[in-house]
């Protein structure tokens, strides 16, 4: 009993002080993992995204319906010939070194994304030749070849501007303290444990913050996470489907969903290899019979409580880029038999990699359940995060289930996984007609004219499915009841304009 | 004495690169490299090769230890791939919390394990010693992980007396630090505790049935005395060891207890490490671990010259 005694005396005297430490108008959000390097044209993660949205603006973002706004931009105007972008500048606007923000900052900050060792940028702009200051607030984008998905990339951490004078004299570590012009300042980094940034006094839009600080906690448990939101030492976090029952059950908690930009898939091999000669890969009667083995609806509901968007394509249905005349194909299990028997091979055996996540190895279950009915017999390989990724480069899978966490234009959810030899295609699909209009989708900027090129993309994908798309995930948060104004964004990313502590 | 000491350093040496090596080598053996998880699902070729280079991750395995050796003696363990800190830095930060946790956990496990092992054997075959005894497989069979999220439901959600997880330093607040840290420190001493507490029981058994405590009885002395005072030195020697032991593990990072609770100490760091082949991070975090165990061994050694006379040679 001495313990247990010990224990609730030190409990008291703890949560005593507790209570009296705790801030008003800071935030405290809760991250699935500790972000990697803060800078933004060398970090990877969406959690540092989350984090930088905080810290930094960019030339443009998204609105609710995936359209581009201006934040550092004001206004913009392609060039006739579709090769150039000039962009006016917001005025008055100063990075948190006290810096004005000009035409030379956007120069200095997309050349660096373009010409750093080791940039992650560069290949979402890699259209762009050069950039020309026309004045202090103009700037024009000279572009290789028209590449309409520019604007959605400069929403993006491409079009993140940052200080060139800090940026220079932090040289290679300037992750390490970012200075960018967004509503809150870098304070300090403890690594693994915490990032705590604070309120910008001199913020372009600072009527639109109402908090003095947010500290960003890793907490990758989502047990614990959910843990803390109820005990209240957090105020913020992302939740998994299967909390949601709890959130919506706890009177002192909000729920907040969006609609995701990404996909979860099966990518097949089709000719990457050795192990491409699978019934899967040699055969597209085989992925399609696979595919009519599914049912996408009753996936999502066993699967994640029917909260996700079951979806066949590499948008969801719901986006405006989605090619509506091909919708989800119902589960047809005699379908799916006859196209086996057409391919002779009645029983096929396949091993599908997945991560060791519970969430995709429920999912390759029920797929398995499914699959089977039709005569499918999928063996499923659980493979660790990072094995997994060399695995899919090096061609070494038949089937594996991957997700794509989504781009803002629907170029980036297909181009770069598709076309031939491109660096994320990892089944080597390769298809001129599917390539040509990718490319041509590309070149034009109005929305009919895309969409009618890729529908010609979907009716070929939907054909030789070297990808099985199943469902786009929801974006789904727990906040507590005091926290308000927040509104959830297509991309996941969390914008303090708006929020406010009780 | 300093000989001795002299002699048991210099041993340390080649445990130390044994360990080194042993480690560089097996962090091989697994799939995938630093450069792959850090590009995540963007691998652009360009950057992979960039960072291949960059981090030597292209140059042969016995090139890269040498490389990785020379920056040690120069006092430079490297640089995590992943955030882009000196990884000494890292470890000067993590130590810290590790180490007040593993002090904390080992005071609780002491606290509770040796009265109870004291008890059990003085109360031998009694209600008393089965009670000890099932208390103690309890605490030896309940995993960390879901004590752990136990005490958080009860402690934090429930009554909200502690807050779930994170950590606060003792210089910004001792009693915040000591909130934080009591549930961790208090699941990985109760493992702790039922492993000190079997081993003083068996320990205490067998000295309590010498010959020399028959003799101190005979004299008359009070059991308290002979219990305490000549019979538990004697018994304390394995439990040393054993002790030491235990804190030399509880210092290289009490892996899931960390993750629960989210500390930011040593086991986090390696568990993050790993998985993200962060190699430089791994290799730092053993050299300091195998360090540590080698230096606790030493003090046990010392303090069994304490607790026994008959060792001090």
């Amino acid at each position: 009993m001495i313990n247990r005694e010990t224990l609730i005396a030190a409990c008291l005297f703890g949560s005593t002080l507790i209570a009296g430490a705790a801030a008003a108008q800071t935030l405290r959000i809760g991250l699935a993992e500790d972000p990697d390097v803060l800078d933004p044209t060398l970090s990877r993660t969406f959690v540092s995204g989350v984090v930088r949205t905080a810290l930094c603006d960019k030339l443009f973002d998204i609105g609710l319906e995936l359209e581009i706004v201006p934040q550092l931009a004001t206004e913009w105007a392609w060039t006739d010939d579709k090769k150039g972008l000039v962009i006016n500048l917001r005025p008055g606007v100063k990075f948190h070194d006290g810096e004005p923000f000009d035409a030379a900052a956007v120069k200095y900050s997309i050349e660096r994304h373009l010409k750093t060792p080791g940039s992650t940028r560069k290949s979402d702009i890699s259209a762009i030749s050069g950039i020309e200051i026309i004045d202090d607030h103009t700037a024009k984008l000279v572009l290789s070849a028209p590449f309409a998905p520019l604007l959605a990339q400069l929403a993006g951490p491409a079009g993140t501007i940052i200080s060139p004078k800090a940026a220079q004299a932090a040289g290679e570590n300037f992750g390490s303290h970012p200075v960018c012009a967004g509503p809150f300042k870098f304070v300090e980094r403890v690594a693994q444990d915490r990032i705590v940034v604070e309120r910008f006094a001199d913020y372009w839009d600072k009527d639109k913050i109402k908090l003095d600080r947010i500290v960003y906690l890793p907490v990758p448990d989502s047990t614990v996470r959910l843990a803390n939101l109820q005990s209240g030492g957090l105020d913020f976090t992302q939740v998994a489907a299967t909390d949601i029952d709890t959130v919506r059950h706890d009177p002192h908690l909000r729920l907040a969903a969006v609609n995701g930009i990404g996909y979860s898939g099966i990518t097949i091999n089709v000719v990457n290899g050795e192990r491409s000669k699978s019934p899967l890969g040699r055969d597209a009667r085989v992925r399609q019979a696979l595919e009519l083995s599914i049912d996408r609806e009753a996936l999502n509901q066993v699967v994640f409580n029917g909260e996700n968007q079951p979806g066949n394509q590499w948008v969801s249905p719901t986006n405006p880029y989605y090619v509506k005349e091909l919708p989800i194909p119902a589960r047809e299990i005699a379908k799916a038999k006859a196209l086996l028997a057409a391919a002779a091979v009645p029983n096929p055996v396949i091993t599908m990699t997945a991560t060791n996540n519970p969430v995709v190895l429920q999912t390759a279950q029920v797929i398995q359940a499914m699959a089977k009915e039709s005569g499918f017999d999928i063996r499923i390989q659980a493979t660790e995060f990072a094995s997994a990724l060399q695995l899919a480069a090096k061609g070494d899978f038949e089937a594996f289930m991957l997700g794509w966490t989504g781009r803002i234009d629907p170029d980036g959810n297909i181009y770069n996984l598709v076309t031939c030899n491109s660096p994320f295609n990892d089944g080597h699909y390769c298809n001129t007609e599917v390539d040509r209009e990718l490319n041509a989708a590309r070149a034009v900027d109005a929305r009919v004219e895309r969409l009618a090129h890729y529908r010609i993309v979907a009716q070929h994908i939907l054909q030789d499915l070297p990808i099985i798309y199943l469902y786009h995930a929801k974006w789904l948060y727990a906040a507590s009841a005091k926290l308000s104004g927040f509104t959830p964004y297509p991309d996941g990313l969390i914008r303090p304009q708006g929020l406010r502590l009780e | 004495m300093a000989t001795f000491l002299l002699h048991r350093l210099a041993l340390a040496l080649p445990t130390l690169f044994f360990v080194s090596v042993l480690v560089f080598g097996l962090q091989q053996l697994l799939p995938g490299d630093a450069a792959l998880a850090l590009a995540g699902e963007e691998r652009d070729p360009a950057v992979v090769a960039f960072l291949r280079h960059k981090y030597h991750l292209d140059e042969p395995l016995p090139v890269r230890y040498v490389l990785w050796l020379k920056g040690v003696l120069a006092g430079d363990l490297g640089e995590s791939i992943r955030i882009k800190r000196p990884v000494r830095d890292l470890i000067l930060e993590k130590l810290p919390v590790t180490a007040e946790l593993a002090v904390l956990a080992i005071l609780i496990a002491l606290s509770i394990g040796l009265p109870m092992g004291i008890l059990a054997a003085v109360k031998n075959d009694s209600a008393v010693d089965y009670a000890a005894t099932m208390t103690a497989l309890w605490g030896r069979s309940i995993p960390n992980f879901w004590l752990g999220i136990l005490l958080i439901l009860l402690f934090s959600v429930e009554w909200g007396l502690l807050p779930a997880s994170g950590f606060v330093s003792p210089a910004e607040s001792l009693s915040r630090n000591l909130a934080t840290l009591i549930m961790p420190a208090f699941v990985l001493g109760n493992a702790l505790a039922a492993v000190l507490m079997r081993h003083t029981r068996s320990a205490m058994l067998e000295v309590l049935s010498a010959d020399y405590v028959r003799t101190a009885r005979a004299k008359g002395l009070s059991e308290a005395q002979v219990v305490l005072h000549h019979a538990l030195r004697n018994a304390l020697v394995p439990v040393i060891t054993l002790g030491a032991l235990e804190f030399g593990e509880l210092l290289s990072g009490a892996v899931l207890t960390e993750q629960v609770f989210t500390i930011p100490g040593f086991g986090k760091l390696i568990v993050d490490a790993v998985f993200n082949r962060d190699y430089a991070v791994v290799q730092g975090v053993v050299l300091c671990t195998a360090l540590a165990f080698i230096l606790l061994n030493l003090v046990a050694d010392f303090a069994y010259a304490l607790v026994n006379p008959r060792l001090r040679g």
